[in-house]
C-alpha cells in the first residue's frame, strides 16, 4: 500500500481535471483485463450457443466429430481426454526432471549453477511451433526407431498401452515434448520457491548432521511444498494450453479415432483440433460453433487450474510470512 | 606491537593442563568476502565443561561459534582459515564428510529455527531418524528426556502431534534447544539459548546445563554476564574479533587482566 | 533419575545411532547423481534443438531466402521474406495496442490501485489471463474482429497478439514502479509537481529499464506466436498489401513448411526456424545483459512465469 499522497491546497482547477482523467484511464487500463475475460467468455458462450442447443452434454460425453453437412455430429469427449491424458503424462515426465534441475541449480556452486539456470530459461523462450519442428522432423525419427518399435515389438501383445501401431506421431511422442516445454517453467518456479526456504531452516538440518538430500527432504521440500505443487499446476495449465507442437505431432486423429486406447495411437486435443479445423470449418452449420465450444471448455480448464495454482502459490507466501523464520 | 603479541599471549591460556580438551582452535580466521570477521583466534575447549563467551554485539561471537561445526559451508560468501579439532581429529579435514563431526555437536541457533511443518514430535526426533533409529517406543522415551531437558515437556506433553509453527517463540527456542540435545552430541553450541526466555524457563535451562555439563562440552554464548557468572567455568571476551581475555569465569570477572575486560564486565563499554 | 543412570542412557542411545553415514552419504551420492541426470535429459533436447536448428537452418540462409517472396514449390527458392516481414508487422501493431494499456494498467496497479480492492482483482485475473491457452485469444479476436469486420486481417492479429502482450508488460510496469525510491516522488511533490506530471516524468523515467525490460520480454514471447495467428491473419505467401488482408508471419510460415511433404520445405522451415530464434534470443540476451542485471535478475522473471513474485 503506497503512502497517502502529499495533498497540496491550492491546486490549480487545470491539474484538478486533467488528475483525475488521468488516474481513471489508467483504472480504465487496468479494468481493461476484467473487460477482456468477461467479454471474451461470453462470447464464447454466445457463439458456441448452437452447439450446446444441438448435442447438449453430448457435445462433452459423445465421441462422434462428422462435419459432413447433413450427417452432422460432435462430441468433443476424445479431446478433452486428449488434452488430459497429453498434459498428465508430461506432467508426470516433466516433474521429476525440473524439480532435479532446480535442485542441481541450487546444488552447484553459484558460478555453475547460474548459467545453468539461464540455459533452461532460454528453453522456454523457444517457440512452441520450433519444438513441434524439431519433433517432427528430428525426434520423431529416433523415438519411433529406437523407442517405439523395441517397446511395441517387446510388449505391444501383451500390454495393452504399448499396443498400436508405432509411427512417432502420437500420444506419447507429444506428450514427451510438450514435458520438456514445461520443464523450464516448473524448474524456474521451483527453484524461486526453494530458495524462498530461509537459510535457517538448511542450517537447521545440516546441524543434526543430514546430508545434502536429506536437507532437501527435511528442510526444503516440506517447507516449500505448497509452491511446488502451484508449480506443477502452472505448468499443468501451460501443457494443457498449448497448441502447436502438440498439433504437429499427436498425429490428428477425429472423432472415435481419436479416443485414446494405447500411448502409440494418434490422438487429438482441444487445442489442436481447433488448430486443425478452424479454418476449414463452414461458417454455416455447426462446426464453427463446435470448434468454439471446445475453446470454452479448454478456457474453463485453463482458467481453473491456473486459479488453483496461484492460490497454492499464494499460500507458500503465507508461510513465509509466519512467525517462523 | 608487543604490546599486541603480549595481550595474544595472554588470551590462550594452558587452562588446566591436565584436563583433556574436547574442541581446539587454531588460529582461526573468518572472512566475510573480504571483511574477516574472526581473527586468528586459538581457543581450547575442556571436556565436560562449560565455556561462556561474551562480548559486545557484532564482534564475531555468532561466526566463531558456526566455525565448530562447519556451518560457515552454507554461508555463501563465508571462508575459514585455521585448524578446529574435535578430539583430535580435524573438522576442516577435506577427506572426511562435515556431517561426520556435525552430529558430534549440537547446536542451537540464535534465533529459533523448528521445521514449520512438522509436529513438535518429529521435529525433536528428526535427527534421531537420520542416525536411523525408527523404535517407536525409544523415540517416546527422547522426546520426553529431551523435551524435559529444554523444560517444555509440560506445555506441549499433550500438543505433541500439532505443527511447531504454532508454539511461540520462547517455546520454539526450548524446542530447538531439545531438538539438538535429541542426537544426542558431545559437544553443545549454543547461541544465546535464552534470548527469549522468561526467567523461570531461562533458570530451568541453566540447570539444564549444569546437569548436561557431567557428560558434554558445551560452548555458550550469552549477554547476559550473570548467566556467564552464573553458568559457566571458562569464559572468554571477545571484541572485534579477536580473543581477548579467555580464563575461568571466576578470573574473568573478578580480577580480569585487561582493560577492555574489565570495562566490559562491569558494565562501562562504549 | 541420577546422573550415572542418565550418562548410561544416553550411551546407550548413542549405541543405538547407527554407523549408517557411508550408507547415507552413498544414498546422497546416487540422489546428487539423478539430480544431474535429470538436468542432462532437461538439457540435451535443448542443445539438441539449438544444434538442428544451426545445422540445418544456416545452409538454408541466404539474402534471398530472407527477402524474397516464397515462389511455388519446386520453382527453386523458398523464401520468407513476407514471413520476417509480417512478424515485424504484427510486433509493431500489437505494441501500439497492447503497451499502453499494459503501461496504463500497470501504472494504476502500482500508483493508485494500492492493495484495494479493484486492484487485487485486476492482479489476479491479469496473472491469470497471462496463462489462458493463447488459441482461446485466437478464438476471441476471430470472433471480435474478424467476424464483425467481415474478413481476416491484421488488425485481428495485432489485437490477438496484443491481449498477451498487456498483462505481461502490465505487471512488469507495477514491478519496476514499485522499485522507485519513494524519495524521488517526494521531491516531485517538493517541486509543487501533480501527482501525473510525477508519475510520468519522474517515476516512469527511473522505472524505465524495468518496463523496458518487460515489453522486450513480452515482445519475445509475442513473436513466437502462432496459434491465434491462425484464425486471425491465416498466412499469405506475398508480402504485406493492407491492414484488411492476410498476412504472413514467421511461425505460421514454419507451420505450413512442416505440412509439406518435400525436402525443401523442410530446410526451409528450419531457415524459418532458426531466422526466428536468432530473433528471440537476441531480444533475450539484450533483455538478460542490459536490464535484468539493474535489479538483480529478480522480480520480473517471476513475473512472467507466475505473475507474481514467490519471494
Ligand atoms: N553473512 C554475513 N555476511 C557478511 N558479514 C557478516 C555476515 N554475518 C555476520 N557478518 C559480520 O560479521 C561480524 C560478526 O557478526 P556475528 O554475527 O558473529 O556477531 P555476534 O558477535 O554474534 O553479534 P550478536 O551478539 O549481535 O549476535 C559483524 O560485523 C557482521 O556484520
Ligand atoms: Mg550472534
Amino acid at each position: 500500500m503506497p503512502k497517502r499522497w502529499i495533498q497540496r491546497d491550492e491546486k490549480p482547477r487545470r491539474w484538478l481535471l486533467s488528475e483525475r482523467i488521468f488516474k481513471y484511464a489508467t483504472a480504465a487500463a487496468g479494468a481493461y483485463v476484467l473487460a477482456v475475460i468477461l467479454v471474451m467468455a461470453l462470447q464464447l458462450g454466445f457463439e458456441s450457443a448452437p452447439i450446446w442447443e444441438e448435442e447438449g452434454a453430448e457435445f462433452i460425453f459423445g465421441t462422434d466429430w462428422n462435419s459432413v453437412p447433413g450427417r452432422e455430429s460432435y462430441g468433443a469427449l476424445p479431446y478433452v481426454l486428449g488434452t488430459l491424458i497429453t498434459s498428465a503424462l508430461a506432467l508426470a515426465l516433466g516433474f521429476p526432471l525440473s524439480i532435479g534441475i532446480a535442485m542441481l541449480v541450487m546444488i552447484m556452486p553459484k558460478r555453475l549453477g547460474r548459467p545453468l539456470g539461464y540455459l533452461v530459461d532460454l528453453i522456454e523462450a523457444v517457440p512452441s511451433v520450433v519444438f513441434g519442428l524439431w519433433g517432427l522432423f528430428v525426434f520423431r525419427l529416433y523415438f519411433r526407431d529406437y523407442v517405439e518399435k523395441p517397446l511395441h515389438d517387446t510388449f505391444g501383445d501383451s500390454i495393452y498401452l504399448f499396443g498400436g501401431t508405432p509411427f512417432g506421431l502420437d500420444i506419447l511422442t507429444a506428450s514427451i515434448i510438450l514435458a520438456i516445454m514445461i520443464i523450464p517453467t516448473i524448474s524456474s518456479i521451483s527453484r524461486e520457491v526453494m530458495s524462498a526456504v530461509p537459510q535457517q531452516q538448511k542450517e537447521a538440518a545440516y546441524m543434526l548432521g543430514s546430508t545434502t538430500f536429506e536437507m532437501f527432504r527435511m528442510a526444503i521440500f516440506p517447507y516449500s511444498k505448497a509452491g511446488l505443487l502451484g508449480a506443477a499446476m502452472l505448468g499443468l495449465g501451460r501443457a494443457v494450453g498449448e497448441t502447436m507442437a502438440v498439433t504437429m505431432l499427436i498425429g490428428n486423429a477425429t472423432g472415435a479415432n481419436a479416443m485414446v486406447s494405447s500411448l502409440f495411437d494418434a490422438g487429438q486435443t482441444m487445442p489442436s483440433i481447433i488448430a486443425n479445423e478452424f479454418l476449414e470449418a463452414s461458417p454455416v452449420g455447426l462446426h464453427t460453433p463446435a470448434l468454439i465450444g471446445i475453446g470454452l471448455i479448454l478456457l474453463g480448464v485453463g482458467l481453473s487450474i491456473n486459479v488453483a495454482a496461484h492460490f497454492l502459490v499464494g499460500r507458500m507466501v503465507k508461510v513465509n510470512e509466519g512467525p517462523v523464520h | 606491537m608487543r604490546a599486541i603479541a603480549k595481550q595474544e599471549r595472554r588470551a590462550t591460556p594452558e587452562l588446566e593442563p591436565q584436563r583433556r580438551y574436547k574442541m581446539v582452535t587454531e588460529n582461526v580466521n573468518v572472512y566475510y568476502g573480504d571483511v574477516c570477521a574472526v581473527k586468528d583466534l586459538t581457543m581450547k575447549f575442556p571436556e565436560k565443561s562449560v565455556t561462556a563467551l561474551i562480548g559486545p554485539s557484532g564482534c564475531g561471537k555468532t561466526t566463531y561459534l558456526r566455525c565448530l561445526n562447519r556451518m560457515h559451508d552454507m554461508t555463501p560468501n563465508a571462508r575459514v582459515e585455521g585448524r578446529v579439532l574435535l578430539d583430535d581429529a580435524d573438522l576442516y579435514d577435506k577427506s572426511i564428510d562435515p556431517i561426520y563431526h556435525r552430529r558430534k555437536v549440537g547446536m542451537v541457533f540464535q534465533k529459533p529455527n523448528p521445521f514449520p511443518t512438522m509436529s513438535i514430535y518429529d521435529n525433536v526426533v528428526a535427527g534421531v531418524k537420520l542416525n536411523g533409529v525408527r523404535n517407536r517406543a525409544i523415540l517416546d522415551e527422547i522426546v520426553e528426556d529431551c523435551l524435559n531437558l529444554a523444560y517444555l515437556w509440560d506445555e506441549v506433553r499433550d500438543i505433541l502431534r500439532k505443527p511447531a509453527l504454532e508454539l511461540s517463540g520462547g517455546q520454539q527456542q526450548r524446542l530447538c534447544i531439545a531438538r539438538a540435545l535429541a542426537i544426542q552430541p558431545e559437544v553443545l553450541l549454543m547461541d544465546e539459548p535464552a534470548s527469549a526466555l522468561d526467567p523461570i524457563a531461562t533458570q530451568k535451562i541453566e540447570e539444564t546445563i549444569q546437569e548436561l555439563k557431567k557428560d558434554y562440552c558445551i560452548i555458550i554464548v550469552t549477554h547476559n554476564m550473570q548467566q556467564a557468572v552464573r553458568c559457566s567455568d571458562y569464559t572468554g571476551f571477545m571484541y572485534m574479533g579477536k580473543l581477548i581475555e579467555h580464563g575461568e569465569t571466576k578470573q574473568v570477572f573478578e580480577r580480569p587482566t585487561d582493560k577492555l575486560t574489565a570495562k566490559y564486565v562491569q558494565g562501562q563499554f562504549g | 533419575m541420577s546422573h550415572e543412570n542418565r550418562q548410561q542412557k544416553r550411551a546407550e542411545i548413542r549405541a543405538m545411532f547407527k554407523s549408517n553415514v557411508r550408507r547415507r552419504l552413498w544414498v546422497d551420492k546416487i540422489m546428487v547423481g539423478a539430480v544431474v541426470v535429470c538436468a542432462l535429459v532437461a538439457i540435451i533436447p535443448l542443445v539438441w534443438i539449438l544444434g538442428t536448428a544451426v545445422y540445418s537452418g544456416l545452409p538454408a540462409l541466404s539474402w534471398a531466402f530472407l527477402t524474397e517472396e516464397p515462389g511455388a514449390v519446386g520453382a527453386g527458392l523458398i523464401s520468407i521474406g513476407p514471413a520476417i516481414q509480417g512478424t515485424i508487422i504484427l510486433i509493431g501493431l500489437s505494441s501500439i495496442l497492447g503497451l499502453p494499456v499494459g503501461i496504463l494498467g500497470g501504472i494504476y496497479l502500482a500508483e493508485f490501485g494500492g492493495g484495494g480492492w479493484l486492484a487485487r482483482q485486476i492482479r489476479f485475473f491479469m496473472d491469470v489471463f497471462i496463462q489462458v491457452p493463447s488459441i482461446v485469444l485466437g478464438i476471441f479476436a476471430f470472433l471480435a474482429v474478424v467476424l464483425i469486420l467481415g474478413h481476416f486481417s491484421v488488425w485481428a492479429g495485432g489485437f490477438a497478439l496484443s491481449l498477451i502482450m498487456f498483462p505481461i508488460v502490465a505487471r512488469a510496469t507495477e514491478e519496476a514502479i514499485r522499485m522507485v525510491p519513494w524519495t524521488y516522488r517526494e521531491a516531485g511533490a517538493a517541486l509543487g509537481l501533480s501527482k501525473m506530471a510525477i508519475t510520468l516524468r519522474i517515476v516512469l523515467s527511473q522505472a524505465k529499464k524495468g518496463i523496458i525490460t518487460g515489453v522486450l520480454l513480452s515482445v519475445s514471447r509475442v513473436g513466437g506466436e502462432t496459434a491465434p495467428l491462425i484464425m486471425t491473419v491465416v498466412g499469405s505467401s506475398v508480402f504485406f498489401e493492407d491492414m484488411d488482408t492476410p498476412m504472413d508471419a514467421l511461425p505460421l510460415r514454419i507451420w505450413r513448411f512442416s505440412l509439406q511433404p518435400y525436402d525443401e520445405a523442410r530446410i526451409a522451415g528450419w531457415g524459418a526456424a532458426f531466422t526466428l530464434l536468432l530473433i528471440i534470443f537476441a531480444i533475450h540476451l539484450g533483455v538478460r545483459y542490459f536490464f535484468m542485471q539493474e535489479h538483480g535478475g529478480k522480480g520480473l522473471r517471476g513475473v512472467l512465469h507466475l505473475g507474481r513474485k514467490v519471494r
